[in-house]
């Protein structure tokens, strides 16, 4: 997606948005519309509060309690909102369990729909047009982009939000991880693993997206 | 509406291109552009539907071009000015137009933990009866609204089976028209993959979707 992203690079003039969404914003706060504080404090908000650390949290513990795992699984909003999670985006959460025998995916193919308060903000690649058209039509040959090659045997389950319902995916915990505490459990726990793009490597194997 | 948004299924875009240590905002525009959409949202002139519908708007040239948040930007200089928060002239002049008294922020920084961390269930609590259940086979009705709509064109007029009633929710066909919440059971439905996508897909496969009873029909 480089051209949706990288009009303005490497220019010393600012860009034609920078521009624009700046005069919007002085026009907005001049008539009284917005607060330019409130505006720092909702990107702080979003680049600071928020983010894939909290789902990770969520899946660690699932892992470690099989009470938490339980709640989890019958009423996710509830489980998560334990962990303290919540709020916009995440109102109606729903946790799926990857196992052996299944693998969960999720998508929004019509707009960019995303559990923010567990995920933080969805990368481009989770917004792009090659994503929401393909995911439900061929996710074996998607997941295989991301290096996830699932046996012939295991059911795909792909997830499209098209409600206001959010979907986590509960990643397999992977192989030589006994004993380990949540904390260093939920270091193993990638992004990817909880939309369902990953898998989560055992502790030696490493590399985290 | 069938516009380009609509994409599940459509060939032709690419790889999918993950991007390493991917900040949250690419550009400072970008931060602005989602701040001030969700600031505006409290003066309570729109809705989430009515927003997502604007963007869906977009000529698809224009869509297909532009990035995530640069239509959001298009959609919102839109809107604004369509729902009366602000004129034309003012956005072309970039000035208040003359006269007009300063209005206060509904939404200062105190207010924005709230914003964000705060919950806003589109769930309703009313007693309308479900026509399906778990286990039942239903069959996406072959509807084509001129308006906004989150029945996906990949999964009309396919039957699938019922694995879970969400309960009461608010339908978007009309809350972003601002014709009402009309709450409806919401099921999420499954699709074996080759229903939707013809013999070339698993055996193995399936698409979960979630539909408003008002998309289903008994097969």
């Amino acid at each position: 997606m480089a051209h949706d992203h990288e009009h303005d690079h490497g220019q010393d003039v600012p860009s034609d948005l920078t521009l624009r969404v700046k005069a919007l914003e002085s026009l907005l706060v001049e008539k009284g519309l917005v607060d330019p504080a409130a505006l720092d404090a909702i990107v702080d908000t979003y680049e600071h509060k928020i983010g894939p650390r909290n789902g990770t949290r969520v899946v660690a513990k699932a892992w470690s309690d099989p009470a938490y795992k339980t709640r989890l699984l019958q009423d996710a909003t509830a489980a998560i909102a334990e962990l303290g999670y919540m709020g916009r985006q995440g109102e109606h959460m729903v946790a799926l369990e990857n196992t052996p025998r299944i693998h969960n995916l999720v998508v929004c193919t019509l707009c960019s729909c995303y559990p923010i308060p567990v995920l933080g903000l969805p990368p481009v690649w989770y917004k792009s047009s090659p994503y929401r058209s393909r995911a439900v039509r061929e996710p074996r040959v998607v997941l295989r982009e991301f290096g996830v090659t699932l046996p012939e045997d295991v059911e795909v389950r792909v997830w499209d939000s098209t409600a206001e319902v959010r979907y986590l995916v509960l990643p397999e915990r992977p192989a030589g991880t006994a004993g380990m505490t949540e904390e260093q459990l939920a270091a193993l726990v990638t992004r990817d693993s909880m939309i369902g793009t990953g898998l989560v490597a055992a502790p030696a194997a490493g590399g985290k997206r | 509406m069938n516009g380009v948004h609509d994409m599940g299924g459509m060939h032709g875009f690419g790889p999918v291109e993950p991007e390493a240590n991917e900040p949250v905002f690419h550009h400072r525009w970008e931060a602005r552009t989602r701040a001030i959409v969700t600031a505006l949202g409290f003066w309570r002139k729109w809705n989430i539907d009515y927003g997502r519908h604007q963007r869906e708007l977009i000529p698809p040239a224009e869509y297909l071009r532009m990035s995530y948040y640069e239509k959001w930007f298009t959609a919102l200089a839109g809107q604004i000015v369509q729902l009366g928060l602000v004129t034309r002239e003012e956005i072309e002049s970039g000035r208040p137009a003359p006269g007009t008294s300063k209005a206060t922020p509904p939404l200062t920084a105190e207010g924005v933990h709230e914003a964000i961390f705060g919950t806003r269930p589109y769930t309703r609590d009313v007693q309308v009866a479900a026509r399906f259940k778990p286990g039942d086979r239903v069959r996406t009705r072959n509807l084509h609204p001129a308006g906004h709509t989150r029945l996906p064109r990949y999964a009309r007029n396919h039957v699938g089976i019922v694995q879970h009633d969400h309960g009461a929710h608010v339908f978007p066909d009309t809350n972003a028209h601002f014709q009402g919440e009309h709450p409806q059971h919401l099921y999420s439905v499954r699709f074996e993959a080759r229903e939707l996508w013809g013999d070339e897909a698993s055996s193995q496969d399936a698409i979960y979707i979630d539909l408003w009873e008002s998309y289903l029909d008994r097969p």
